[in-house]
């Protein structure tokens, strides 16, 4: 997966409206990717359920969140309803799986990212990255705290 | 606090039907179970509310008889019902209304979310045991060694 100090890899991808999100758009401020595999599978569930949870104190040391994963916008809104999840879904849907391929998190033979997060800062750089051993591991909120901390 | 035994501490949410499965197996065992709330509003609406509920029992002394109450009954976590199990459990009805909307309740139950998040709490429930945590509703691996026999 992307390494800390590479530039992050350019995209332009859509939210759950339809609004276009670009990496030129996060210039300025610190923000983390949160790649996961699919809208409504349980696992994901919990981990942006928590990230919701924590959703205000990341705002409060200045960092957005965004989930992406490789399903549609119209998947997303519905999902990110269910949920009650107020931060952005992005669709990395046509080509499918394309951010994820240039973050090095997609696997290829199950059409879906791994389960990583992608902290880039103000400069598009990218500070931090974490990927987790298994699709069924969940990334702790904490992590994005210390990796936030160690700016 | 309660129990005698292996310290084992517990992250759940008093909404969560994995974490009222959870308390029934665990609740024969010999340890000693540390409760911390880790309410998932987005996922269970009156997961916070049921938390300060709790916490409000806990002054008067009904910590665990409110929890047990609210795992074992989760079909119904209206205020009528909150209102019920008080009268059932002994509580000043009064008192406890006043208490649940406190500062100091809602800090208390803040300050265990955040010490689960800390912690790297992701699912609810997590057990911590042995020094490492365990998330999920407890395999028979897990209870066989909290009952001291593996």
């Amino acid at each position: 997966m992307i390494a800390p100090g590479s530039p992050a890899p350019h995209f332009t991808l859509s939210d759950q409206d339809g609004n276009e999100v670009s990496l030129e758009s996060l210039r300025g401020r610190t923000s983390v990717l949160v790649f996961y595999p699919l809208d409504f599978s349980p696992i994901c569930t919990d981990q942006l359920n928590v990230y919701q949870e924590v959703l205000g104190d990341l705002e409060e040391q200045g960092a957005g969140l965004y989930g992406v994963s490789v399903d549609s916008a119209f998947a997303h809104k519905a999902f990110r309803e269910r949920l009650g999840l107020t931060f952005p879904l992005l669709a990395d849907f046509n080509p499918k799986g394309e951010v994820a391929r240039r973050y090095g998190v997609y696997i290829e033979d199950r059409g879906h990212s791994r389960r990583a997060l992608v902290m880039i800062g103000p400069d598009l750089e990218v500070n931090w990255s974490h990927e987790a051993p298994s699709p069924l591991e969940i990334p702790g909120a904490n992590l994005i705290f210390d990796a936030l901390a160690a700016r | 606090m309660r129990g005698e035994g292996a310290l084992l501490i517990e992250y759940a949410d008093l909404e969560c039907p994995y974490c009222a499965r959870a308390n029934i197996l665990l609740n024969d065992l010999p340890v000693r179970r540390i409760f911390r709330h880790f309410p998932v509003v987005s996922k269970h609406p009156r997961a916070r509310l049921l938390a300060h509920a709790a916490e409000a029992a806990a002054l008067q002394d009904r910590f665990w008889p409110m929890h047990d109450s609210l795992m074992d009954d989760q079909g119904r976590l209206e205020d009528p019902h909150l209102w019920e199990r008080c009268r059932t459990l002994g509580l000043d009805l009064d008192r406890f209304e006043a208490d649940r909307r406190t500062a100091a309740v809602a800090e208390r139950v803040e300050r265990d979310f955040r010490s689960g998040v800390r912690a790297g709490v992701m699912t609810t429930p997590t057990l911590f045991f042995d020094g490492r945590a365990h998330p999920g509703v407890p395999d028979a691996h897990l209870l066989a060694r909290l009952a001291g026999l593996a």
